[in-house]
Formats: C-alpha cells, sequence, structure tokens
C-alpha cells in the first residue's frame, strides 16, 4: 500500500471515530438538545460521508485501480498530495467554522466557510481529474 | 476492469463532481449569502453524493472485484439493472423539489430498493471462496 494511501485510510479512520463520537451526541434524541449539539448535525454527517466514507475510497481507488503506465504508475502524485491536504484542511476548517458560525454568526467564522468549501471542492475535483484516466480495462 | 464497472465508476465520479459543487454551494451560502432560495438544491446534493457517488462507486469496485465463476462473473444482467434503476432514481429524487406532488420521491424510492434487491442479488453469489483458495 502507498504512503499517501496509508495517509488517506489513518485519516478516514480518525474522521470515522470523531463522526460517530459527534454523531452520538448531536444526533441523539434522548432528550432536548441544546444548540451547540444541533449546531454540529451536518457536521457530523459530513464527518462520516467525506471524512470516512470518501476519503477511504478516495485512498483504496490510488492504490488499486489500474496503473496508468510502467514509468509512471499513479499518475502525478503530487496532484494526488494536493488532493489529500485540500480535502483534509478544507474538512478540519468546516469541523471548526461551521459550529462557530451556528453559534456566533461573527465574520471570522462565516468567513471560514466559504474557504472550506472551495478546499473541498477543489480536492473533489482534482481527484476526479487525476482519477479517470486510470478507469480503464487493462490493468496491471 | 469491466466495462460495467467502467460506467459504474465514470457515472459516480460525475455525480461527485456535481453532488459536491452543489453542497459547496451550499456551505458557502451558510458564510457567504448567495440566496435565500439556495436550499432547494439540497435534495440534489443529497441525492447525487449518496445514490450517485458512494453506492455506484461501491458496486462498481464490487462487479469488478469480487470472486468470479472462472471467466463470468455470473448473471450481469442484475448489475446493469441496478445501474439503470438507481440512476433512474438519482435524477427523480435530485429534480423532485421541482417536480409536483409525491409521485417522484415514491417512484425514486422504488427504484433505489429495485437498485438495492438487484444487486445483492448479483453479488451474493460471488461471495465465495476464490478459485485459488484465498
Amino acid at each position: 500500500m502507498p504512503k499517501l494511501s496509508r495517509f488517506f485510510v489513518k485519516s478516514a479512520l480518525v474522521y470515522l471515530v470523531l463522526g460517530a463520537l459527534i454523531a452520538a451526541g448531536a444526533l441523539s434524541g434522548a432528550a432536548p438538545l441544546p444548540p451547540a449539539f444541533l449546531a454540529l448535525r451536518p457536521l457530523s454527517w459530513h464527518l462520516m460521508t467525506v471524512g470516512w466514507a470518501t476519503q477511504l475510497i478516495f485512498g483504496v481507488a490510488f492504490w488499486m485501480f489500474p496503473h496508468l503506465s510502467k514509468d509512471s504508475p499513479r499518475g502525478d502524485e503530487r496532484l494526488a498530495w494536493a488532493v489529500f491536504w485540500a480535502l483534509n484542511l478544507g474538512l478540519a476548517i468546516r469541523a471548526i467554522g461551521e459550529p462557530a458560525a451556528a453559534l456566533w454568526p461573527q465574520a471570522l467564522p462565516m468567513a471560514l466557510l466559504p474557504l472550506a468549501a472551495m478546499l473541498q471542492v477543489a480536492a473533489v475535483w482534482i481527484f476526479i481529474v487525476i482519477t479517470w484516466p486510470r478507469v480503464k480495462e487493462l490493468g496491471r | 476492469m469491466p466495462a460495467l464497472s467502467r460506467v459504474y465508476l465514470r457515472t459516480a465520479m460525475i455525480y461527485l463532481a456535481l453532488g459536491v459543487l452543489l453542497g459547496g454551494i451550499l456551505l458557502w451560502n451558510k458564510g457567504a449569502l448567495i440566496g435565500g432560495n439556495i436550499w432547494i438544491w439540497l435534495a440534489a446534493h443529497i441525492s447525487l453524493v449518496t445514490w450517485g457517488w458512494l453506492w455506484q462507486v461501491t458496486f462498481g469496485v464490487a462487479f469488478w472485484i469480487l470472486p468470479r465463476f472462472g471467466t463470468s462473473r455470473g448473471r450481469v444482467w442484475l448489475a446493469w439493472l441496478a445501474y439503470g434503476s438507481v440512476n433512474i432514481a438519482i435524477v427523480l429524487a435530485a429534480l423532485s423539489p421541482w417536480l409536483h406532488g409525491p409521485w417522484p420521491t415514491a417512484i425514486a424510492g422504488l427504484l433505489q430498493a429495485v437498485a438495492a434487491i438487484a444487486f445483492a442479488c448479483h453479488a451474493w453469489p460471488r461471495v465465495k471462496p476464490s478459485t485459488y483458495g484465498a
């Protein structure tokens, strides 16, 4: 398993644990939830779907999809690393900014959300660009 | 990688690109208002990233990588049925805010169930020891 895939998968496991812990509080219907917990609801879904599931898929795809060529089996790895950092930075900024903006709608936390959005969209689109040619008939 | 897996994976990546773009716009709107009516796109965002991306990438990889029967992947038509059903369901669910009445989401839900059953029936017999014994 290449180093970048290990980073993706271990990071995904961290988000799985964080997402499950936050979901345990934010999605609980056992008692009326305080506003701080309700503000965490969208975050808990996105930690599970983006941080865990999508990041796990990215890591396994980078590792196991058919190779491009012998010289450059996984394409430009610098772009794949950019995907890793943009996705994780974007998600981390969201994790801070989204609850903060819901509880304290001030300029700074509000400004974090467009930044988080741009980083995550960029990460996904770069992943698609570098992975698309690896979805092909002939494997290794 | 077989043809159906390539179709699943490329379709999944197209939906991911669109679904994350919509999600990015919705998140941006939380911090810097674009428009009050923007939340009408929430159903499309959820449909594209869950059924369009997560389901289809899983189906595509499973169809490719599960053990085969010699060179055959068994009842391939069931996996194609799942592909057709889930894609009609995704479009219906995504457009449901603009389509009047409860029928679009009801039909989408039914087609998602058809896709799930069809793919499970395709994959079930392939969950077996590989021919090389692993």
